[in-house]
């Protein structure tokens, strides 16, 4: 410490000293309020658009298509967008570092292809092929990465010469153009099986008491050394919202929706859902409480201040491809469980775009140094709504990718003017 | 003199491929003074203090740190050595907060994960030592504050850790009156406080107002170094024009032979 800089006069001069003695003056739920309008209006908008749009969507399709909110429905939506969600989730990376990934959709689907034919053609065991996808996609980050950081290659160009590639990739490991189906049990559970339905409130119970007392000890933390702390109000009301949002939702995907229950029963939480979960957690941990997250951020804020800072920055845009690419892996496993095989066609054509748009639509900046990986399942949520709502109403393909394409550009609109918002000041 | 400099700099040379920027640099800078680097735009002086700070790697010459000669071929090498440069470009991240821009790439960890509250205590007492009191919250990002808030933040970020040599690039070219004036108290207080402190500057009314030591680039080479007490404004405007001023500097034209 700055032992030479002995304090001048021991009072808090950043802090109001209008509490009692000693008692550091925890914030009230009015200042949490009117900083996070300060924000707004500074053009940090957060999750607020993709949470209101999700709202606004669903009231929309429900009202117009009432089988849009059937148990059956809702459990479709989420599996239909768990494997673009996941690809999402590691774009968020590069993104952050204001690149772009443009093959992570084919790298999904050359990971997908090597998962079903070690699989089917080779009779592995599922954890070695999982081990082996996963492992092809560490090695296409590490490519791109290498290429992008060290060798300096704009990562526009090298990931689009690499979209190509992997699409002549996935045309050759699957012999021009064969199916090769997966029948492997485990593989399939992951987009088709449930939960059982215990097991869905257990998991539930067991999140919300594991967020409820993370976020109280972080607050008793910083309270006890007299920093500004989260009033406990707000945690309480984060609480709420996730034992009442997760709480409903488990109780939805609990109710039996099949169509003969005679035939087979079907209800629980879809696995996929824990599956993007614990990517979620993982990915939000990585990004928020580590240093190596720190300085993905630093690095997408200014690549300079951070080389001056002594971060090794070659080694962080390579890693964050790596991760992309590891995360396009699941994406293309989920792919292939929920299509029951592997064909060229798998993470090709709006994969990739979907998943970009789920990231931006989630509120992650294309210009680098703004975003959360909760930006990807928000995002991918409302991708994922208008599809399935714009299928019930009829639309055809074409109409539903104009509307998608349109509500990309809002959000990278939306990005756009706050990014101009925080530069005025 | 028999007082070891913080820093001794000895014949540095520095060449950007065919263009060479920096002569046979020498320049020393003493714990307790503030040292003055003047000279025209494009004389050398980002340059010498990037070469300072490890970003560019000197070409030939000696770096003497508490009289021990070093190598620093890296910002963690000036960084370990106690040396924190405050760049002209600001070297902050807009997208981070204060704390965070403080402790880039030097964070404290609790195991793997990041201690948070820890750093905002440090932060918050090098903000008091300083007598900071212009920044409401440490939370806020550095893209939300004022030209002379960020200087702050970028010289307090450069006190943080236990740094015997302070170099600021320009620290009040952006800056109002009133930020300046703040901002020089700021520096004359490092100096005052034990740190040697070497301060770039256009501005003479600044330079006479807090340094001890004057050293005057011209066309990348050192023209002169001199007691602040010494010289007067006009000898020094002319060593910064002219690279020579009366007896002060060499005394053949830069390109002949020096004395
Ligand atoms: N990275 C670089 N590559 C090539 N030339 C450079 C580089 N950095 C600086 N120079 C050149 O070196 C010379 C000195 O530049 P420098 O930035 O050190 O000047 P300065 O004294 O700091 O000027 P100012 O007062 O305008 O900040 C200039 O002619 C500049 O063009
Ligand atoms: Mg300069």
């Amino acid at each position: 410490m700055t032992a030479a800089l002995a304090p001048q006069k021991p009072e808090r001069p950043n802090r109001p000293t209008d509490s009692e003695e000693g008692r550091p003056p925890a914030a009230g739920l009015a200042d949490v309020g009117r900083g996070y309008l300060a924000q707004v209006r500074a053009g940090e908008f957060g999750a607020l658009p993709a949470v209101a749009g999700l709202v606004v969507l669903c009231l929309f399709f429900s009202l117009l298509r009432p089988v849009f909110l059937s148990n059956l429905n809702f459990a479709n939506l989420l599996t239909q967008s768990a494997g673009s969600i996941a690809i999402a989730m590691g774009l968020v990376f590069v993104l952050l570092l204001g690149e772009i990934d443009l093959s992570a959709g084919y790298a999904s689907g050359v990971c997908a292809a090597v998962l079903a034919i070690l699989l089917t053609n080779h009779g592995w065991p599922w954890y070695t092929a999982v081990a082996a996808a996963m492992l092809t996609g560490a090695v296409i980050g590490l490519l791109l990465g290498t290429l992008v950081a060290k060798v300096g290659i704009p990562s526009f160009v090298v990931t689009l010469a690499a979209f190509l590639g992997f699409q002549g990739v996935v045309l050759i490991l699957l012999k021009e153009g064969t199916n090769v189906s997966v029948k492997d049990p485990t593989i399939l559970a992951i987009a088709n099986d449930n939960l059982s339905p215990v097991l869905g409130w257990v998991l539930l119970a067991g999140c919300a008491a594991g967020y409820a007392a993370l976020q109280l000890r972080r607050s008793r933390d910083r309270l006890g050394r007299g920093l500004a702390g989260t009033p406990v109000a707000l945690l309480a009301i984060r609480t709420g919202a996730v034992v009442v949002l997760g709480g409903a939702a488990v109780y939805l995907l609990n109710q039996e929706r099949s169509r003969n229950v005679i035939v087979s029963s079907l209800k629980g939480v879809p696995i996929v859902v824990p599956v993007i979960g614990a990517l979620l957690l993982l990915g939000t941990f990585t990004l928020q409480r580590t240093g190596f997250g720190l300085h993905i951020y630093a690095v997408g804020g200014s690549a300079e201040a951070a080389r001056r800072a002594g971060i090794n920055v070659a080694y962080i845009r390579t890693a964050a491809f790596v991760i992309c690419s590891c995360l396009a892996a699941v994406g293309g496993i989920i792919a292939a469980s929920r299509g029951n095989s592997v064909d060229p066609n798998t993470g090709g054509s709006n994969v990739l775009l979907l998943a970009v748009g789920s990231a931006v639509i989630g509120g992650t900046s294309l210009f680098g140094g703004r975003g959360r990986v909760v930006d990807a399942v928000l995002g991918g949520l409302v991708v994922a709504v208008i599809q399935n709502g714009m299928g019930l109403m009829g639309y055809s393909s074409g109409v539903k990718y104009a509307v998608t394409g349109s509500v990309l550009l809002v959000a990278a609109g939306v990005d756009a003017m706050s990014r101009r918002r925080s530069a005025q000041r | 003199m028999t007082v070891t400099p913080t820093l001794e700099l000895r014949g540095i040379d520095k060449s950007f491929g065919p263009v060479q920027v920096l002569h046979d640099i020498a320049l020393s800078a003493y714990a307790g003074e503030v040292t003055a680097l003047v000279g025209d735009n494009g004389a050398g002086k980002s340059t010498l203090v990037k070469c300072i700070g490890g970003i560019h790697s000197v070409d030939a010459g000696d770096y003497l740190f508490d009289g021990r000669p070093v190598q620093v071929h890296s910002p963690r090498d000036a960084a370990a050595l106690g040396v924190e440069i405050v760049y002209q470009d600001l070297a902050l991240c807009d997208n981070l907060d204060i704390v965070q821009n403080m402790f880039l790439g030097r964070e404290k960890r609790r195991g793997m994960v990041l201690d948070d509250s820890t750093m905002e205590e440090m932060a918050a007492a090098t903000l008091r030592g300083l007598s900071v009191r212009t920044v409401k919250s440490l939370r806020q990002k550095v893209s939300s504050l004022s030209g002379g808030q960020r200087q702050t933040v970028a010289i307090a970020k450069a006190v943080l850790w236990n740094s015997k040599l302070v170099v600021l690039d320009e620290p009040t070219a952006a800056l109002g009156v009133a930020q300046t004036a703040q901002v020089l108290e700021l520096v004359r207080r490092l100096a005052d406080n034990g740190l040697a402190v070497v301060l770039i500057s256009h501005n003479m009314n600044d330079v006479f107002a807090v340094s001890d030591r004057i050293a005057a680039l011209y066309l990348g080479r050192m023209a002169a170094q001199v007691k602040a007490s010494d010289v007067t404004h006009a000898q020094v405007v002319e060593l910064i024009t002219s690279g020579r001023s009366g007896n002060l500097g060499p005394q053949t034209t830069p390109n002949g032979a020096a004395v």
